[in-house]
């Protein structure tokens, strides 16, 4: 893909596309706010469930942010700015709670329960933000979104530490194992002592939050909190994970996978942009990748079980 | 003479109108294997459920190495040491074979103090020793493969390996040979010779008479909810636990 829009941009613009300070730097912004919400996707998808309410609960947290900031203390950004967050990731963690309690105490699919929260966190927003985006001025919040340490934007770092811990957590703990475990044989592990409810509400938690922190990245890019935030990127970030090798039945996928998932997506828009091709091929393209990723993935699984 | 590690006394189970066991005694002792035949129906599920603590009995009693135990709740049992395997072995297919065995009960071990990380190189060595204690033979290279890979017999063994990994004094099993081919069934058959030298008490429900005949030391044969025979497998034969199964008499 990369080796694809290189050679399109050396030959019509006798320019490097990949090897651009610029471009590689708004690849991994554009990328770090769907991966983000794909990194929760990642363990709902493994545990055999799957979150749709991640868009608009990005786009609730980001409208939460935005007018808790601009409304409460406005005279002191500093604590304005903490509070806000703590204040949206408690805010943003309920419908991740509700999630969870619906998927396992009520046994309502995942599919269905999620896109319930969906609808719900699209009213909320928009009821919240009155229909419109709710601009916010505070250097801590902008200096977040367009700052940068060490030259690489502070966005991208967030992204990037997030990824590690992610990663982290579920190549190598126990809540991870546990996570496989309860995706490939849920009553096995019901069997085996594996607390299947709390861990299941966690993992929705964490999704719901990993949204919050997806709308936060949002509001400081853009200096505003917007209900339609996340609209376009609650696809995005599920297509990363499935790119990424993770199976729809549960039990497998990773955090590198999706990493690897969420930046072709950020290539592949981007670079159609760069190109100057009309942007709604981005849409088509990236559809062909993901009927690609799971033909390949289909056609590994066949070979595994026939070879055994 | 081995010890009396389970007996379990005049148990009677209703469902609604039905009774599915009617004051049914079976006693198994250290290092035996306990057949329990019969038709469908007749009540073997409902025994050994009532055995590992799924269901409770509406009147009788269960003692575990003569102490009399309130059995109400699979943990309570399994952590007696009293494992059942089910039919569909509940392993978690995606894993491989250490991250099955230790399924639920994952070792940690601490890195920088803070980091509390599973210790994989300990899994991986205790299955390497509990399979070889048992003479179970799977490829190395396997062990680190999902178990979906590997065959209907290994992934018995791993279940049972899994039980006996965990102290189990009494392992119970459902048709452990139903879905095996032969050459597997045989290695199954000599898995359970192998736990028998190691004083583990066994109770296993078959249809297979081949097997029952060929593995089990005694056999309690039950119908419509009662035992109607409780036989050394020397005393008797294939065609007397036939028409017990069928008549409830020889």
């Amino acid at each position: 893909m990369v080796i694809f829009f290189e050679t399109w941009a050396r030959i019509e613009y006798s320019s490097t596309f990949l090897f651009n300070k610029f471009n590689l730097q708004s690849i991994l912004i554009f990328a770090s706010a769907p991966l983000i919400l794909g990194l929760g996707q990642t363990l709902v998808i493994i545990s055999g469930g799957i979150d749709l309410s991640v868009g608009f609960v990005m786009g609730f947290g980001a409208v939460i942010l935005a007018s808790i900031i601009k409304f409460i203390l406005p005279e002191y950004p500093f604590y304005a700015f903490i509070l806000g967050i703590i204040l949206t990731i408690i805010i943003c963690s309920i419908p991740g709670l509700i999630n969870g309690i619906l998927i396992t105490s009520l046994n309502v699919p995942p599919f269905i329960g999620t896109l319930g929260m969906y609808g719900i966190a699209r009213g909320l927003a928009y009821i919240f933000a009155d229909g419109m985006t709710v601009p916010v001025n505070n250097d801590y919040l902008f200096y977040v979104g367009t700052g940068k340490i060490y030259g690489i934007p502070i966005v991208v770092l967030i992204a990037a530490i997030f990824v590690v811990i992610f990663h982290f957590t579920l190549s190598q703990t126990k809540f991870g194992q546990n996570t496989y475990a309860i995706g490939g044989n849920k009553d096995a592990a019901i069997r085996a002592g594996i607390n299947y409810k709390r861990h299941t509400i966690f993992i929705y938690i964490i999704s719901a939050s990993c949204a919050c922190l997806a709308g936060f990245i949002y509001t400081s890019r853009f200096s505003a909190g917007a209900a339609q935030a996340g609209e376009t990127m609650l696809l995005d970030s599920i297509a990363a994970v499935f790119i990424g090798g993770a199976s729809f039945y549960g039990g497998s996928g990773k955090i590198l996978g999706t990493l690897v998932g969420a930046l072709v997506i950020a290539v592949i828009q981007f670079g159609l942009v760069f190109v100057d091709m009309d942007p709604f091929w981005q849409y088509l393209a990236v559809g062909m990748v993901i009927i690609i990723a799971v033909l390949i993935d289909q056609s590994k699984s066949h070979l595994s079980s026939r070879a055994s | 003479m081995s010890q009396c590690i389970l007996e379990v006394n005049t148990i009677s189970k209703r469902f609604g109108g039905v009774k599915a066991l009617d004051r049914v005694s079976i006693k198994l002792n250290e290092g035996e294997v306990l057949a329990l035949a019969g038709d469908n129906g007749a009540g073997k599920s409902t025994l050994i459920k009532i055995i590992s603590g799924v269901y409770t009995s509406d009147e009788g009693e269960i003692s575990f190495n003569g102490r009399k135990i309130l059995n109400n709740n699979p943990n309570y049992s399994r952590n007696l040491g009293i494992e059942t395997i089910y039919q569909d072995l509940a392993l978690a297919d995606n894993l491989d074979v250490p991250s099955n065995i230790f399924l639920g009960r994952e070792p940690i071990k601490k890195s920088l103090k803070f980091l509390h990380r599973l210790d994989r190189n300990f899994m991986y060595e205790q299955s390497v020793d509990v399979l070889e204690s048992l003479k179970i033979e799977i490829p190395k290279s396997s062990l680190t493969q999902p178990v979906a890979s590997l065959s209907g017999g290994q992934r018995q063994a791993i279940a049972i390996s899994r039980a006996i990994y965990w102290n189990a004094k009494i392992l119970i099993m459902d048709e452990p040979t139903a879905a095996l081919g032969v050459p597997e069934q045989r290695k199954v058959l000599e898995l359970i010779d192998t736990l028998k030298k190691s004083s583990i008490g066994i109770i296993f429900i078959s249809h297979n008479l081949n097997d029952i005949f060929s593995a089990s030391d005694s056999i309690c044969v039950l119908r419509q909810g009662k035992k109607v025979c409780e036989k050394m497998i020397s005393q008797t034969n294939k065609d007397e636990i036939v028409s017990y199964m069928v008549r409830g008499e020889a």
